[in-house]
């Protein structure tokens, strides 16, 4: 009997009540492995939300989410890091007195084991876990163009420079979905092209899939293999980018939106 | 080395002064892990620093071990209690770390003083030990040895804890007093996290504790009463909570103060001391270790501007 593989993430039904403000209405959606899957909608849609769901922040009222064929929602929060979902935040959640190489160490937390013993006494064991860190440190900070920032404190930096710690902050995790909350933020015309590329350079290399919430809509459809569109808490599309942008919920959202 | 040096020319009375320095750098730098770079705040480090001087204490004149075996035990016991304490109040959000602590240093004085402990604790009276004499025929007094152990044992526990503070467990700690939702996104374990540092820094003032003991050759409920956790939250807030430099500068603060405040005023030492205190938090509102962190950075500042006029 040849059973198919689960698919990477699967939401089925998942519902959030904040007292009286219904944030997620029921939404359901299937992201495969290795895709980008874009998530756009306006504000106060439900998408943040949606990520605080998979992550364990938010408790779903209904509904439930499975991560290779897993059901995850219900586990505790720190779990979801070593389960390999890695994520970042809309408005930037790093460690303020920390320096941005500690910030993004802290990824790394859950890949090491070394304990108060092992990291008072110095044993072998951790060394060797913070020197196979820090090698990791390095090649993320050279991808992610952090290198000259790394002695920096993070209260220092620009936002959208905060935005690039935090995306190395969850690469150093090495998961194997990443969520990404409006990475583009902060960003000019020039700075979204270049994230676009480095998103696609990010899936090859580190063979991970996306889950990208923003709001530009050029990046969006341009990285993207799948998107799903939401309003009011509820999918209104899902497809690929030439069709979801012909579809007139989306169009009519869209135009609602900007008046 | 510079800190030896005071055996050679100092009397009893002045070794036995900046041993109780060490001892309390020691019992502060339990108490700054976890105010400092963990985040919460303790109101009762003085409960474990009687956890460990009973411990040295019933250890020596009930089961005849000796003073230096008594000394993990202490740490051993200190952490237990702060576990046992820590555990529970670590789970729970808000001050209730605080509130917990605190009751427990007013209830310990009442438990010491209870009947059934009687014949171990030795109820109100409590208990005499012996100041131990210095080993393999060194030539030192009980005080000079006493200072050479503290000394010892103080420069190890700060080593080790620089050590922690610098690697895995050091980050989390720090992460998750910075951002407590991110690091636990991170994979931090945070309840686990917090426990255990919390039962480290009990061990440290639990250690500190039994050292305490074998100065004073003396423990009893009314040395550990609410007042004892003051001083030490004090001393950890004047002296720098976020460094384990502050520890030291939180222990000198401890031992001068008081007999400072005290000739200054016969009649009111503790409005002295007040006085004192408050213009230490209104001028160094970082406490003594980041006045001194400033002042070195801006001093090398000033000297690397002047360098550059050279070259220009
Ligand atoms: N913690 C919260 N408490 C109450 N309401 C919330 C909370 N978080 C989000 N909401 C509400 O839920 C809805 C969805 O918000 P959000 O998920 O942030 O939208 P988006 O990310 O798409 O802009 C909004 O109406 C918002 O006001
Ligand atoms: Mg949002």
């Amino acid at each position: 009997m040849s059973e198919a593989k689960p698919p990477l993430l699967e939401a089925r039904d998942v519902a959030v009540r904040f007292g009286g403000v219904l944030a997620l209405g029921g939404v359901s959606f299937v992201a495969g492995h290795g895709e980008i899957c874009g998530l756009i909608g306006p504000n106060g849609s439900g998408k943040t939300t949606l990520f605080n769901c998979i992550s364990n922040i938010c408790r779903c009222s209904a509904g439930e989410i499975r991560f290779e064929g897993r059901r995850i929602s219900g586990a505790p929060r720190h779990r979801m890091a070593p389960m390999g979902i890695g994520r970042t935040f809309q408005n930037l959640a790093l460690f303020p007195t920390l320096t941005v190489a500690d910030n993004i160490l802290v990824g790394a937390h859950h890949l090491g084991g070394a304990g108060f013993v092992a990291g008072m006494l110095q044993l072998k064991l951790g060394r060797r876990e913070e020197e196979r860190a820090r090698a990791r440190l390095d090649a993320v900070a050279d991808l992610l163009d952090l290198r000259n920032s790394l002695a920096a404190l993070v209260t220092t930096l620009p936002f959208a420079v905060g935005k690039r710690v935090e995306l190395a902050r969850a690469l150093i995790g090495e998961p194997r979905l990443l969520l990404l909350d409006e990475p583009a933020g902060g960003l000019n015309h020039a700075e979204v092209n270049e994230l676009a590329l480095l998103l696609g350079a990010v899936r090859a290399r580190f063979g991970l899939s996306i889950l990208l919430v923003e709001h530009h809509m050029n990046l969006v459809m341009r990285v993207s293999d799948r998107v799903i569109a939401m309003e009011f808490g509820r999918k209104i599309a899902d497809g690929t980018p030439a069709e979801v942008q012909r579809e007139p919920a989306v169009i009519r959202a869209y135009l609602g939106a900007v008046t | 080395m510079v800190l030896i040096a005071p055996l050679g020319f100092l009397g009893d009375y002045q070794l036995f002064r900046l041993t109780l320095i060490a001892t309390y750098a020691l019992a502060l730098l339990g108490l700054n892990l976890v105010m400092g770079f963990g985040g919460q705040i303790s109101l009762g480090h003085g409960a474990f620093y009687a956890s460990g001087a009973y411990t040295t204490a019933i250890l020596m004149t009930s089961a005849g071990v000796p003073y230096w075996a008594t000394l993990p035990c202490a740490g051993a016991a200190g952490a237990a209690l702060g576990f046992l304490v820590g555990w529970p109040a670590l789970r729970l959000r808000g001050h209730y770390l605080a509130l917990i602590t605190l009751a427990l240093a007013t209830a310990i004085p009442q438990a010491l003083k209870c009947k059934a402990l009687e014949p171990w604790t030795g109820g109100v009276q409590g208990v005499i030990i012996d100041k131990p004499g210095a080993p393999f025929g060194l030539p030192l007094s009980p005080d000079g040895w006493l200072y050479l152990l503290a000394l010892a044992i103080t420069a190890v526990a700060f080593t080790l804890v620089a050590n922690l503070l610098r690697g895995r467990i050091g980050r989390a700690i720090v992460a998750v007093r910075d951002h407590t939702l991110a690091a636990e996104a991170m994979g931090v374990h945070v309840a686990r996290l917090k426990t255990r540092t919390f039962a480290l820094s009990a061990a440290l003032t639990a250690l500190a504790g039994s050292l305490g003991a074998l100065e004073t050759e003396f423990v009893s409920p009314d040395s550990f009463t609410v007042f004892l956790s003051i001083t030490l939250f004090v001393g950890s807030v004047v002296g720098g909570v976020a460094s384990i430099g502050g520890a030291v500068a939180g222990a000198v603060f401890i031992v001068m103060v008081p007999p400072l405040a005290n000739s200054v005023s016969r009649a009111a030492p503790g409005a002295v001391y007040g006085v004192i205190l408050i213009a230490c938090l209104y001028l160094m509102p970082s406490g003594i270790a980041g006045l001194l962190r400033r002042a070195a950075a801006s001093s090398w500042w000033r000297k690397r501007k002047r360098g550059g006029e050279h070259v220009a």
